[in-house]
């Protein structure tokens, strides 16, 4: 029943929040914040019922007449990825408080809808409710783009809705034709995860299937050939938006590539894993060679996250232990690296009214600590080892390596890149002369430092000792590669030959 | 032993608390902060070395943490003491302590007091992880860390774009050999399915033999990293550079300590490079090349520090030198010698500059001989060192031991020997051409305040080093002291054999006959000498040398002005505009469409009428 709650408490959240506008602007800011905060005990109170591998499940019946269930699962997985959201959309309500000031009833009621509905993402195990859950996260962002974003929201907030239920559409249309082929095998018609699991297929069918399945999520996942809604949504959004789409919203596009994609059609993903990772690696360098040339800062970010989403579907589609974790891993690191920058750029627009680069400078000088706090965010962004965004980067590679050196020591240019961009655009916001009309600008508030401290200090606590996430990882990500490549070298271990022994002495 | 940890901590938890005390401390107490951590550690290393000396272990193994765990890859944070990082430690702490009481001073009254010890506390601890590091995973991540740390205290002084764009091209460029590196890791595991370093090393020997595929592609990818961040030659236009820091900095960053952590790590896994018998003498031929174009870019140069950098390249081409041809000890030796009287240059030339504010060009100084006493014999006790004065400076001990190892090898390493005695020659006459400019003749500023003992301490201790540091370690024919072989012989086994007397002398011969030769040309002839080199011709090579063998101009040609102009011309991402002409075609064919919207019902019945022929006539005629 907890992991019901767990949907329904931010839920009932939003709702009260557009109640609660009106004369006072901060009841939705502390309505959204208590929901979200009330959230944490539920989801520690959910793990305690474990059956099998999953720490939670729930299965009530919905619209049975089509075989449609309320199923929810909670495994070491999810579970890290809804705590993400939990922690980033408490951190989007705060930051809010003083960019939002405009109907901020409704602004939260989208809020807590679009987390409602990642969270409901990441527990449904049911095709139907997950397809429900994804459309309820998406319609919100739309609003939260265009109701409240910057200069160009509306082509923005268009360009993300076209992209996002374009492939919705396409996922839709393969959760059907997978439901139909179950029927036709099996006679019964369900959207029961674990029923259609084991669906027997043609080959050809399943790579159908799969093929919408991964379209769809990977245009989620911004990777490249499908990104170029990221831009323009990160840029446009408020603060909150740019933090939840790089932390949470582009998450579900992997997570769903583990829990759906690579499940239900493990031979599929199997044989389309080369493509893939070749893709993966092109989507790392090319996010960083646009991200290098950009002028304005939130687009920077979101280039730089196309490349390192690319690390992501590169990890999961290696399929080795170590780059399968690394995937993972990588997800909530991007989340909280990349969120960290999106905070810290929004206060630095806040303030100056800029994104441009070229119109910033100097800022070093004049708030030392928020300037302070960017580098820290730069550098677990750039994969400083002792942060945590070398670990996703790191094991990634290392286990891409294993199975291709070339696209191993490709991905490993992005190494390079990454720092090029990063510390160039650090340069041009924080060093050199500042600027007259920047002078006199404050420092970060108490509330600002209460955001960005803890989100700081779990950059740092996952790089020094990054088992407090791979424990919980590990034993997920090794079901998946069971059941995916159950013959393939799940470890690097046992040995890919590289070098043949050379021409000897 | 559990102590060992302290070392590396020590500095750690005190850049902590400068950091997180956010510049409210009082400068006294910042002073002791900083210093007093790195000092205290090195009072514990010290400690810890007479220890692991007089105990019965040949080395000494502390696991502190398991990184990961995720199938065979698990990765531990280990501390490893054996003799060779036994000597690292001790050079990073106590070279490290003096600068940072010289720096004191040094940094006075700068709006970045806090700062600037909170990085220098960060740069010891990350270079103390570096050497004491006995996974290979976590020697990378304080190779990375004492990475971070330059590229902060290089662009310690933000206010002016030239310092940051020097400290990034540092960051970016020893990156690139930091990616080759990473490489180097990923195929060891992949082979060997380790990180740890002895493990790692006891393993190639096993699994791999000499010359085979695997162990030259990680020697080599190794070496990469080796290569960027000891400033050797295809990677070393980002050490000049890098002077931008204040001296302090350049002096324990860019001259003692982490640029020489190639040499280090070299070192640390010279059975592996042993394997790969190709890439070890590509280490030796880089060195060499390295340390030519060093030593003449450095007889060019106008700039003190500038001189100092790029003599650092070139004396850490000579430690590259002396491991190309398996002369492990010698190297180390050399890295330690070099750490004393590099550091004492780059402190007397800032106990110049600090008195002539901040003035770097040496035409403009002179005559300061008499007037800065202490900072003219620091640095001309440095500059015999460098210069490797026979008997009396530790230099010549330890650069003899490198050429003593080249000739001994013969063969192809003939010419390594040739050309570490050429630099031996242009070595003497640069530092000395400083000498003679700096502190004789007219006076060209005069120098204003005085020092503190906190100036005058580290100075003459580093001296003391730079003279009689080298004893530790003499040929046969020099009263035969192996003190320092001895003492590495644990981790270097096989010392090479010693040189005929007649070199030594020859060596010692070389270095004197540059001295000579700026004392002629720079003292004696002068002004007449100075006019002829900048007649044209000559003053164009000069240039040239001056710049580096415009190496910086040639990579803006081939890489940076071709990649520039890709990203400018992807800056409108052309993905993108497939899906804008998308939306334009839609838009296009919207209003095309619209327009036959007319109204009009005479041009709506002329269509229906058409489409109706065509429609008759397509089904008819088919």
């Amino acid at each position: 029943m907890m992991l019901l709650w767990l949907i329904l408490i931010p839920f009932l959240g939003g709702i009260l929040a557009w109640a609660f506008r009106g004369p006072h602007a901060d009841a939705p800011r502390w309505v959204s914040i208590a929901a979200l905060a009330l959230d944490l005990p539920v989801l520690a109170l959910a793990c305690r019922a474990p059956s099998g591998a999953w720490l939670g499940r729930l299965n009530l019946p919905w619209i049975p007449q089509l075989g449609i269930n309320f199923e929810l699962g909670l495994d070491g997985l999810s579970l890290l990825l809804v705590l993400l959201t939990l922690l980033l959309g408490i951190v989007s309500v705060i930051i809010s408080w003083t960019e939002i000031t405009e109907r901020t009833g409704f602004f939260h009621f989208n809020l807590m809808m679009s987390l409602t509905g990642t969270i409901a993402v990441f527990l449904a195990l049911d095709l139907f409710l997950f397809f429900f859950a994804w459309e309820v996260m998406l319609v919100p962002m739309y609003f939260l783009i265009a109701l409240w974003g910057h200069e160009r929201r509306i082509y923005a907030a268009i360009k993300f809705f076209l992209f996002t239920q374009g492939s919705g559409l396409l996922m839709l249309v393969a959760i059907l034709a997978l439901a139909f082929v179950h029927q036709a095998k099996t006679g019964v018609f369900t959207f029961d995860y674990f029923a259609l699991l084991g669906t027997p297929m043609a080959w050809s069918t399943e790579f159908w299937i799969m093929l919408g399945f991964f379209i769809a999520f990977a245009v989620k996942l911004a990777a490249v050939p499908f990104h170029s809604w990221l831009p323009d949504a990160h840029t446009e959004a408020p603060t909150a938006g740019s933090v939840l789409l790089a932390a949470v919203l582009l998450k579900v596009g992997a997570y769903g590539l583990i829990r759906f994609n690579m499940a239900l059609f493990p031979e599929a993903s199997k044989h389309f894993a080369t493509p893939i990772m070749v893709l993966a690696v092109i989507g790392i360098v090319y996010g960083a060679v646009c991200a290098i040339g950009q002028r304005d800062v939130k687009r920077l970010v979101a280039y730089s996250s196309v490349s390192h989403l690319g690390f992501v579907v590169l990890g999961l589609f290696a399929l080795t232990q170590q780059a399968v974790t690394g995937g993972v891993l990588q997800m909530v690191n991007h989340g909280l690296a990349t969120g960290a920058l999106f905070l810290l750029v929004g206060m630095v627009y806040d303030r100056t009214h800029t994104r441009q680069l070229d119109q910033l400078g100097g800022l070093a000088s004049v708030m030392p600590w928020l300037l302070g706090f960017f580098l820290f965010a730069v550098f677990a962004s750039a994969g400083l080892p002792g942060l945590n965004g070398f670990v996703g980067e790191f094991l990634v590679i290392v286990g891409t390596f294993a199975i291709s050196h070339w696209l191993g020591a490709v991905a490993s240019i992005a190494v390079v890149l990454g720092a090029i961009y990063l510390l160039w655009s650090y340069q041009r916001v924080a060093y050199g002369s500042v600027r007259d009309e920047h002078r006199g600008l404050r420092d970060v508030s108490a509330r600002e430092v209460m955001v960005i401290v803890p989100v700081l200090a779990l950059l740092l606590v996952f790089g020094v000792y990054p088992r407090l996430m791979t424990d919980s990882v590990d034993p997920a990500t090794a079901r998946v590669i069971e059941h995916v490549a159950p013959d393939h070298a799940t470890d690097v271990v046992p040995g890919v030959e590289v070098a043949e022994p050379g021409s000897g002495a | 032993m559990a102590f060992l940890v302290l070392v590396p901590l020590l500095p750690l938890l005190g850049s902590a608390l400068l950091i997180l005390s956010e510049g409210r401390l009082p400068p006294r107490l910042v002073a002791l902060v900083g210093v007093g951590s790195v000092a205290l550690s090195a009072v514990i290393a010290t400690w810890l070395a007479i220890a692991f000396l007089t105990g019965p272990d040949q080395h000494v193994t502390l696991t502190l943490w398991q990184w990961v765990r995720i199938g065979a890859f698990a990765p531990t944070v280990s501390l490893y003491l054996d003799p060779l990082s036994l000597v690292m430690m001790l050079v990073v702490t106590i070279i490290g302590s003096l600068i940072l009481l010289y720096a004191v001073d040094f940094m006075a009254g700068d709006e970045g007091y806090s700062r600037f010890f909170a990085y220098m506390d960060l740069f010891v601890a990350a270079m103390l992880l570096l050497v004491l590091a006995g996974d290979l995973l976590a020697l990378y991540v304080g190779w990375e860390g004492v990475g971070l740390c330059s590229y902060l205290l290089i662009g310690f002084w933000y206010q002016d774009p030239a310092n940051g764009l020097a400290a990034r091209k540092a960051f970016i460029v020893t990156r690139i050999g930091d990616t080759g590196f990473m490489l180097g890791l990923f195929l060891i595991f992949t082979q060997l399915h380790t990180l740890q370093i002895q493990p790692v090393l006891a393993q190639a020997q096993t699994s791999w033999h000499v010359g085979s595929l695997a162990a030259t592609l990680a020697a080599a990818l190794l070496l990469t990293g080796a290569i960027g961040k000891s400033a050797q030659v295809p990677l070393q236009t980002w050490l000049p550079d890098a002077m931008a820091g204040p001296t302090p900095v350049s002096a324990l960053i860019h001259a003692a300590t982490m640029v020489t952590a190639g040499v280090y790590l070299i070192a640390r896994t010279h059975t592996l490079f042993a394997l790969a018998p190709v890439v070890l003498a590509a280490v030796g031929v880089i060195g060499t090349i390295t340390l030519l174009i060093a030593a003449f870019a450095a007889l060019n140069q106008s700039d003190i520090k500038r001189i100092l950098a790029y003599s650092t390249i070139s004396q850490i081409g000579y430690m590259f030198l002396a491991l190309g041809v398996g002369a492990w000890s010698a190297a180390v030796f050399h890295l330690m010698v070099h750490a004393f009287f590099k550091a004492l240059l780059f402190l007397a030339a800032g106990a110049i500059t600090m008195r002539l504010h901040h003035e770097h060009n040496i035409f403009r100084m002179g005559g300061l001989a008499k007037r800065l006493p202490l900072a003219f014999w620091s640095f001309l006790i440095g500059s015999a060192s460098l210069a490797a004065l026979p008997l009396i400076t530790a230099g010549f001990y330890s650069k003899d031991a490198i050429l003593s190892a080249a000739w001994a090898q013969g063969g192809g390493a003939l010419l390594l020997w040739l050309g570490g005695i050429v630099t031996a020659f242009v070595t003497a006459l640069y530092i000395f051409r400083a000498v003679f400019i700096v502190f004789f003749g007219p006076a060209k500023t005069e120098p204003s305040g005085r020092y503190s003992w906190r100036v005058a301490v580290p100075l003459t201790l580093l001296s003391v080093l730079a003279l009689i540091g080298g004893l530790v370690e003499t040929p046969p024919a020099l009263g035969g002291i192996t003190l320092f072989s001895r003492l590495l012989a644990p981790v270097f086994p096989n010392a090479p054999p010693p040189a005929p007397v007649a070199l030594i002398l020859f060596t010692a011969f070389i270095s004197l006959l540059g001295l000579g030769l700026a004392y002629a040309l720079y003292w004696q002839i002068g002004p007449r000498f100075i006019a002829w080199s900048n007649s044209p011709a000559i003053a164009a090579w000069r240039r040239f040398f001056a710049e580096g063998w415009a190496f910086d101009a040639l990579y803006h040609r081939l890489v940076v002005a071709p990649f520039l102009a890709l990203v400018r011309a992807n800056r409108g991402d052309f993905i993108d505009q497939f899906y804008t002409g998308i939306a334009w075609t839609c838009r296009w064919l919207h209003q095309r469409l619209g327009a036959l919207q007319t109204g009009r019902i005479r041009w709506y019945a002329s269509w229906i009428a058409a489409g109706s022929v065509v429609t008759i006539a397509v089904a008819v005629l088919r």
